[in-house]
């Protein structure tokens, strides 16, 4: 981990962020530090923000519909969790885009349409069954770990310390879900079944995740090129797999624009429930 | 310990709090195995910082005390003060006690 790199581009945050590799409450970087900080991102470094921020809050959106609906207390807990870690990470990668246009992170949140929304179809995909749900986490989860870890060389010092916090939390994300791949899949006939339809389901959406836009190409060192973590992605989620005794799919991958928000037909039902309080209520507080 | 068919099993989950300090108990919770146990008891116990360390232990392998025979385990020390140092009283010209 590149802590040198990552302290000293935190010089403009104070003290109180000094390194954004502290786990610690007061010493962690807080979507609200990134929100009164001096810097504010050029055009195309929000609109990469907004890419990581999209992902991350699509998919908390998802998770967060677990709550309550686990099959134990402890699981729903543990889902719970996750999805406060993915809200944690897109609020200060929103918080961050949303300067550039003199925005916050709730006006790119609650006010935008779905079609302004940059995220990944694998995110909006429905939580199905435990199954699916662990599986879209195996998917998402080994390409944030790896996505993560490249960021913390980034040439922009906000995406690089806003990586640094969010890389360990996904590590945990990671860790949970191939614990439960191997249990699943090695588990009984049916749950090994139930693994297999969802990787037939939820495999279409892995090819979107890795392709390339102009937009990396312009930003340089700020921004990591998704074809660069394919090998290492598919190197990983397959050894995984065959732990678990589970094959990867052979059917093909869908045509997804997620990144010009050409979305499936689940974002518009994700945001409508996301969004109608924002909007009902314009700026109401508790 | 008795489980229901289809239930996970119990853990007991300790918690040390930093560096130095021992492994207190701070619950238990369900979980199908050693490893997923020690996931949910990290997020169940140290989601605020709690903690530096954590065991977790097969309620079913805790050999306890039977509430019952609490006279004859924990009733004896009563009246024995001379257990304690503080029953002595120092003697003549020893220093710095």
């Amino acid at each position: 981990m590149s802590a040198h790199n990552i302290d000293h581009s935190l010089d403009s945050f104070g003290d109180s962020t000094a390194s954004a590799t502290r786990v610690t409450p007061g010493n962690a970087l807080r979507p609200e530090d990134i929100a009164i900080a001096q810097e504010k991102p050029s055009e195309q470094v929000a609109e990469y923000a907004l890419r990581l921020g999209d992902d991350a809050l699509i998919l908390a959106q998802r998770l967060s519909h677990w709550i309550s609906r686990g099959p134990e207390i402890e699981e729903d807990i543990a889902l719970g969790n996750i999805a406060l870690d993915q809200l944690g990470h897109a609020r200060s990668f929103l918080s961050y885009a949303a300067k550039a246009w003199d925005k916050t992170e709730d006006d790119l949140a609650y006010w935008r349409e779905e079609e302004d929304f940059r995220s990944l179809h694998i995110v909006e995909q429905p939580n199905g069954d435990f199954g699916v749900t662990i599986v879209r986490q195996l998917i998402i989860s080994i390409y944030q770990h790896l996505l993560y870890t490249a960021l913390l060389d980034s040439g922009d010092a906000t995406i690089a310390a806003i990586s640094a916090k969010a890389v360990k939390e996904v590590d945990y994300h990671r860790d949970h879900a191939i614990a439960w791949t191997l249990r699943l899949g090695i588990g009984t006939e049916e749950s090994a079944r139930r693994m297999r339809h969802a990787l037939d389901i939820l495999w279409p959406y892995v090819g979107e995740m890795f392709e390339d836009e102009e937009l990396h190409a312009a930003l340089g060192d700020v921004a990591v090129a998704p074809s660069s973590l394919r090998a290492a992605w598919e190197e990983e989620f397959t050894a995984v797999l065959h732990d678990a005794e589970l094959a990867v799919p052979t059917v093909p991958f869908a045509m997804a624009r997620g990144r010009r928000g050409e979305h499936s037909e689940h974002l518009g039902f994700i945001l409508a429930e996301m969004q109608v309080l924002a909007r009902k209520h314009p700026g109401a507080t508790w | 310990m008795t489980e229901s068919e289809g239930t996970w099993p119990l853990w007991e989950v300790f918690v040390r709090s930093s560096r130095g300090l021992s492994h207190v108990h701070a619950g238990s919770l369900h979980a199908p195995d050693a490893e997923m146990a020690l996931k949910n008891a990290r997020d169940l116990y140290t989601r605020r910082n709690e903690g530096v360390s954590l065991w977790v232990v097969a309620s079913s392998d805790i050999i306890a005390s039977d509430p019952d025979a609490k006279g004859m385990y924990f009733e004896s020390p009563q009246g024995k003060d001379y257990r304690h140092a503080t029953y002595y009283t120092k003697s003549e010209g020893v220093k710095h006690l």
